[in-house]
């Protein structure tokens, strides 16, 4: 059997089983045009009320769900002020002042001179690293849930790997719902087109395996820092 | 696993007679079952997104094969390498042979059903592979050489006493004389063990909650991160994921994770959602070289066209077992199978057979409960009814069962004979229970009397009152 044959008889076995459970023929056009349609269709079923609010009452939802979920919420008034927010939250967590981060050209561009002590290391996540600075592409008020893409802006394994991961989002970046959130990675990416992983991210790691009670800093970080941006040009 | 869903009855009596379990299982309804009911209160819509949630699922799967079709075209044309696996040996033969090309030593798992369903881990570990479970839960039953006993809290029937145990036994580099006290301590633990694996392993394996037909994404709900140290940090991630979870859209995807939390641990979303499509892409960091997706039949299509196609639309939150009078009683190793609870007992007698799990429908009271919380609206005890006539059609149940069931179908179809047959017996009950009451023992409700006293009729049925009240005689 080729490769070819090892791939389609099983999956043409397995079609065929599906269809034989559907009483549906392969070649049903109105079938075929339904599916189209819902693939193309893309609008949200249903928003919860609690998003139906103007851009400061969304971002005081977002703050209040991420300090639920034992975030740590600075309000940033410039970016300028991104880089003394980043030295202070590593100081008070008697950190050293030292982040892991990526090529983002929007944190690239940040005026770090005022911090120069404080020393930004490139290039996905090692396994001494103790902080990780990132930029959320969005933040989704609904839940307080950053959106976090993939590439050599942000490394994946930034968000999970050290022990304290420090987001910067802009407050013009943050959207009611998932949906709206799905809308800018189609936008910035192409329509049904991914990076290799989008993740939600909505408060540091937990378990609560242990006897059911719940514990933060699981696997991933221990902590999360989340930098909300006014003012972004 | 080797089913012991045979020996249902007797699993259940050793469940109840463990004191361990017992206290395990005692934090269900003050847990999850309280924290399900606060997130649903929290979102007034929720009912709404249920109603929706079931649409969707019946969408797709009323059109199955072309959107799994929509998936692979979309994951392929991302990077994606898409297996078809119609049965569990087919799926071990493919995850084996990605492994042994990727000369895998260490696997790392993110928590997955489907592959307990395939026996994944002793397959691979049988080809000399180190396989590591890092959802701390699905590690917790691992180093037991258990199986889990729920499917979103795996050790929810362990205590913190007995985890400890595990981990002094267990984790001897480590100083004898630590301070295993508090549950961080032991999370902390278990957190420096997995690190060393993460970075070691050369595959990960995780599971999907959903496959997205518009994206060609797979996605994965977890709390600790685990699953996505899985897969972005060896240099081939594998998912195993079955037939019904892909959704046509990210929309349907964003409807659906609205439910999904909420129902499982009343979270208003999981700490970490995560959305992969295709291996790393040119110029990317990190992430894994190669991803291969593998789909998985393993008897659902037959499901299809069946009152059973209903159970496909399961997300696998876990609600209708939190809230399972049953499953808090005995707990989820007494169903002997993959999937414990009222899904379980749906579940279990397509997989193995009715003859082999005939107790699983027959232990409910038919009380309701989980088909008023399944998200997905699935009709739960409707599907346990089916079991029990396939079992009874199948000749399933005792001489005495049989025979005591014929006889109830016999009189219950004979109106005046029933009426009669019920009046005689409730007026000689109502005499021979009046001094006391209630019986301690009855002949024939032995099954009810051992365990707590049978309160005495009356003396009349209630139809005989029904016609009084109605005469105006009172």
């Amino acid at each position: 059997m080729s490769a070819e044959d090892r791939h389609t008889r099983p999956r043409d076995a397995m079609l065929g089983r599906i269809r034989a459970g559907l009483a549906a023929t392969a070649d049903d056009g109105a079938r075929k045009a339904a599916v189209a349609a819902r693939v193309k269709k893309r609008s949200a079923h249903l928003v919860p009320e609690r998003v139906a609010k103007p851009a400061d009452g969304l971002k005081t939802l977002l703050r209040g769900f991420l300090e639920g979920q034992s975030a740590t919420v600075i309000d940033a008034a410039t970016p300028g002020d991104v880089p003394s927010a980043v030295a202070r939250f590593l100081r008070s967590n008697n950190l050293p002042q030292r982040v892991r981060t990526g090529e983002d050209p929007f944190l690239a561009g940040l005026d770090w001179s005022k911090e120069p002590t404080l020393e930004r290391q490139s290039g996905r996540a090692q396994p001494g690293d103790e902080a990780a600075l990132s930029h959320a592409m969005a933040a989704v008020a609904e839940t307080g849930t950053l959106v976090m893409t993939s590439g050599p802006d942000n490394p994946v394994t930034l968000n999970f790997l050290p022990e304290t991961h420090i987001v910067v989002v802009a407050a013009q970046d943050i959207v009611g719902p998932y949906e709206a959130a799905f809308d800018r990675v189609r936008s910035a990416f192409g329509q049904g087109v991914m990076p290799r992983t989008v993740n939600l991210v909505s408060g540091p790691s937990r378990t609560a395996d242990v006897g059911g009670k719940l514990v933060t800093g699981a696997h991933g970080p221990r902590r999360l820092c989340v930098i909300i941006v006014d003012n972004r040009d | 696993m080797h089913p012991t869903s045979d020996t249902f009855k007797d699993n259940a009596r050793s469940a109840l007679a463990d004191a361990q379990l017992q206290r395990a299982l005692s934090g269900l309804p003050t847990g999850l079952v309280a924290q399900r009911t606060a997130a649903r209160a929290k979102l007034p819509e929720f009912e709404a997104l249920r109603e929706i949630g079931r649409e969707i699922k019946n969408h797709t799967l009323a059109h199955l094969d072309l959107y799994l079709e929509e998936y692979e075209k979309n994951a392929t044309a991302a990077g994606a390498h898409v297996h078809w696996a119609a049965t569990a040996a087919d799926a071990r033969r493919i995850v084996l042979d990605i492994c042994r090309d990727a000369g895998a030593r260490t696997v790392t798992k993110g928590k997955s059903m489907i592959s307990e369903e395939i026996g994944l881990n002793a397959h691979l570990e049988a080809a000399g592979m180190e396989v590591v479970e890092t959802d701390l839960g699905e590690y917790l039953v691992q180093i037991r050489r258990e199986a889990p006993s729920h499917i979103i809290a795996p050790a929810i029937h362990l205590t913190q006493d007995q985890i400890e145990a595990d981990f002094r036994r267990l984790h001897t580099h480590l100083p004898g004389n630590r301070v295993l006290i508090e549950p961080g301590q032991l999370v902390n633990e278990a957190r420096t063990v997995l690190r060393e694996k993460f970075l070691a392993a050369e595959v990960g394996i995780t599971g999907a909650n959903f496959l997205i037909a518009e994206t060609g994404s797979s996605v994965i709900v977890t709390n600790e991160g685990n699953g996505d140290l899985t897969q972005s940090l060896p240099m081939v991630h594998i998912v195993v994921a079955s037939i019904e979870k892909v959704v046509p859209t990210l929309e349907d995807v964003s409807a659906i994770i609205r439910l999904l939390a909420r129902s499982a641990t009343g979270q208003e979303i999981s700490t970490y959602t995560t959305f992969s499509t295709g291996p790393r892409r040119p110029g990317d960091p990190d992430g894994p070289e190669a991803y291969h997706v593998v789909i998985l039949d393993n008897g659902r299509s037959a499901m299809l066209g069946t009152p059973f196609q209903e159970a496909l639309r399961c997300i696998r939150c876990g609600a209708c077992m939190n809230h399972c009078p049953v499953y808090e009683a005995v707990g989820g190793h007494a169903y002997g199978w993959v999937y414990p609870g009222p899904i379980g007992s749906v579940l279990t007698p397509q997989f193995l057979g009715v003859k082999r799990a005939a107790d699983l429908p027959n232990a409910s009271t038919f009380c309701g409960r989980c088909e008023s919380v399944c998200p997905m609206k699935i009709p739960l005890p409707n599907l346990l009814r089916h079991w029990r006539e396939a079992e009874f059609a199948q000749g399933g149940g005792s001489m005495s069962f049989r025979a005591g069931l014929k006889l109830w179908a016999f009189l219950a179809r004979r109106p005046r004979l029933y009426h009669s047959a019920a009046r005689i017996g409730i007026a000689l009950l109502g005499v021979m229970g009046k001094s006391k009451g209630a019986f301690r023992r009855l002949p024939g409700a032995g099954g009810w009397t051992r365990h707590r006293d049978l309160p005495a009729p009356r003396g009349r049925t209630f139809q005989q009152l029904w016609a009084e009240r109605q005469a105006g005689v009172e």
